[in-house]
């Protein structure tokens, strides 16, 4: 049984009798203490994959799933406040942008307090002076210099890779089995990036935390997943193990999303390009979904929406056509 | 123009701001740019990488004349802008930018027709019908279409906001376009199609291009030269081909080595814990 199972999970926008599917027919699994990652362009549907795990899909978005369970128990039938308990608990998130995500009238003191008040265990919830204690060695263990000292900083004090590892040392507040890191280091410099990455792979193996990390950063997944899943407007269109996927990408839509990477263009005057861009929620076209956009489209390709297909044991892709 | 006289010079430049005491911290100076030279052709590329907080973007603002630096010396054609206002009233017509985030520099009220068309109106271009055909002319070379002209910027993808950016910066047919990191918002396959577009407009307009980004791949497509700067220092400069083949400043490698790459070992290899503050030594009570 895997950590994680996710089968054919939709989310709906617009009116039930049209649905405008962010997220059409998604399976995923992931396994205890296991680097998954999702890479796709923006609106692809990635970022709401995550939401709809964590539970954090507002109305009017609508999720339903043929399965979804996350370690032995069925999301969809928990009660809402057990599901809330574990987002945040079990199952942790961090986002893009850090400085955004904590509350800038709150020292990083007070919001690991009420993290660990939450969902810490109970010896670290007895009283103030051992929640402290406990907020002092999650900051120590995300690298934070001279922790006890940081307690007292407010977010716009920190810099921006200091306020991504205080989020991370929130979220492992609860001693999570899943991380779900949505662009966790977009927004910081490459520097900055590098230590980051560094310490999500060293919390994996000192934890056996599993991570889902969600990125459009090919390279940043390359290095630091153990599998992923490509998602195009809504879709998954190829999973794999890394770095297969990437070396032989069996899919044209990653191996597009590959070429148009700088460092596969060294010495070509113009970087290839995927002409284009993502169809919006309510414009997908009928056959298969990159068709208007790929470079083998053929006419079967405009009428028939291709289904996901294993290719070979640790791969598969939605297309009529792989490339071999 | 002269052949073989540099567009834009820079001679030691240098700008300090005043940081005023907060908390345990003294009052200081922060030397945001600290002694930079460096020479722009016509119609040239020179990418300028660093992190954040190394000076780049002041760089930027010395460059487009939107501060006056500290200490050193600017030139444009060989003319120092920092003596003449008339001289720098002319030139600035002249240099353009474009920023990083298009979703914030575009003014959400007006259309992608009045933001093209409102630099040549500001400098009293042409009548209106001439600043309809030349907003036109200029989607069309940018690769958005005539429909697009009526549309307000919420209802661009990213990827096209910035192309209008781009379309914006050079309705006055400048001859500098400082560009702070114009693609680093962006998709991968996005971010190619802008880099395309930004070096064939530079063919069409000749244009130099001051290519402000964090991201070294992304700069060995597009430079022609390129400076890494580090607390308001240049650390390395030198043409692309040699400083990519053979990086001398262990900064320098420290960039490339932190750099994710597709096909290589996964291990990430890590600079020191965090870039020193611009406080921190240097700085000199008030």
């Amino acid at each position: 049984m895997a950590l994680v199972e996710i089968r054919d999970l939709h989310v709906d926008f617009g009116a039930p009798s049209r649905p405008l599917p962010a997220v059409d027919g998604v399976d995923l699994d992931i396994e205890a203490g296991e680097i998954v990652g999702i890479v796709g362009e923006s609106g692809s549907g990635k970022s709401m994959t995550a939401l709809a795990l964590m539970g954090l899909v507002d109305a009017p978005g609508r999720v339903r799933a043929a399965h979804l369970a996350f370690a032995g128990r069925d999301l969809r039938s928990l009660a809402p406040r057990a599901r809330a308990r574990l987002a945040g608990g079990e199952m942790a998130m961090i986002f893009q942008d850090p400085q955004a995500s904590l509350d800038p009238c709150y020292t990083v003191g007070y919001q690991l307090d009420e993290a660990i008040r939450l969902h810490g265990i109970a010896a670290e919830r007895v009283n103030r002076a051992t929640r402290r204690e406990r907020a002092v060695a999650l900051l120590a263990e995300v690298e934070i210099a001279d922790p006890a000292a940081r307690l007292h900083a407010y977010p716009h004090q920190l810099s921006g890779g200091m306020a991504q590892r205080v989020m991370i040392a929130g979220a492992i507040a609860g001693r999570p089995t899943l991380l779900i890191a949505d662009e966790p280091t977009t927004a910081l410099d490459v520097t900055v990036q590098a230590q980051v990455l560094a310490l999500l792979a060293r919390l994996r193996r000192e934890h056996a935390m599993a991570i889902l990390l969600i990125t459009h950063d090919l390279p940043v997944v390359a290095q630091t997943a153990d599998r992923v899943l490509v998602m195009y407007a809504g879709q998954v269109m190829e999973t794999g193990r890394v770095p297969a996927i990437f070396e032989s990408p069996r899919h044209p839509y990653t191996r597009a999303l590959l070429d148009a990477i700088p460092e596969h263009n060294v010495d070509r005057a113009r970087l290839r390009t995927i002409p284009g861009v993502v169809p919006g929620i309510a414009d997908r076209p009928a056959g298969c979904l990159l068709g208007p956009r790929c470079a083998f489209f053929v006419e079967r390709c405009a009428t028939q929406r291709p289904a996901l297909r294993d290719v070979d044991p640790a791969r598969s892709v939605r297309c009529h056509f792989p490339l071999t | 123009m002269t052949p073989n006289l540099p567009l834009l010079e820079a001679h030691d430049l240098a700008k300090h701001y005043r940081a005023p005491g907060a908390g345990f911290r003294a009052r200081g100076v922060v030397r945001a740019l600290d002694g930079v030279s460096f020479s722009l052709c016509a119609g040239r590329t020179l990418a300028v990488v660093g992190e954040s907080g190394c000076g780049k973007s002041t760089l930027a603002r010395q460059v487009t004349m939107v501060e006056t630096p500290t200490a050193g010396k600017l030139c444009i054609d060989g003319r120092d802008v920092g003596a003449d206002a008339a001289y720098r009233a002319q030139l600035r017509p002249q240099i353009q930018m474009v920023f990083q985030n298009p979703f914030a520099s575009l003014n959400p009220r007006r259309t992608a027709g009045q933001l093209l068309e409102e630099p040549l109106a500001i400098q009293r271009r042409g009548n209106r019908t001439e600043r309809r055909d030349a907003a036109f002319a200029m989607l069309a070379r940018v690769g958005l279409r005539p429909e697009h002209y009526g549309r307000y910027p919420h209802m661009f993808s990213g990827g096209q906001r910035q192309r209008i950016a781009i379309a914006r910066a050079l309705m006055l047919r400048p001859r500098l376009v400082v560009a702070d990191e114009p693609v680093s918002a962006l998709d991968v396959s996005i971010q190619a199609q802008v880099l395309n577009l930004l070096m064939d407009l530079q063919q069409a307009f000749g244009v130099a291009y001051l290519f402000i980004a964090h991201n070294l791949s992304v700069v060995r497509h597009i430079a022609d030269d390129v400076l890494v700067m580090y607390r308001g220092r240049i650390v390395e400069q030198g043409t692309k081909h040699d400083l990519f083949a053979h990086p001398q400043h262990p900064y320098t490698q420290a960039l490339f080595a932190s750099t994710p790459r597709l096909h290589a070992d996964r291990v990430l290899h890590q600079v020191r814990a965090a870039a020193p503050s611009s406080f921190a030594p240097r700085s000199s009570p008030l």
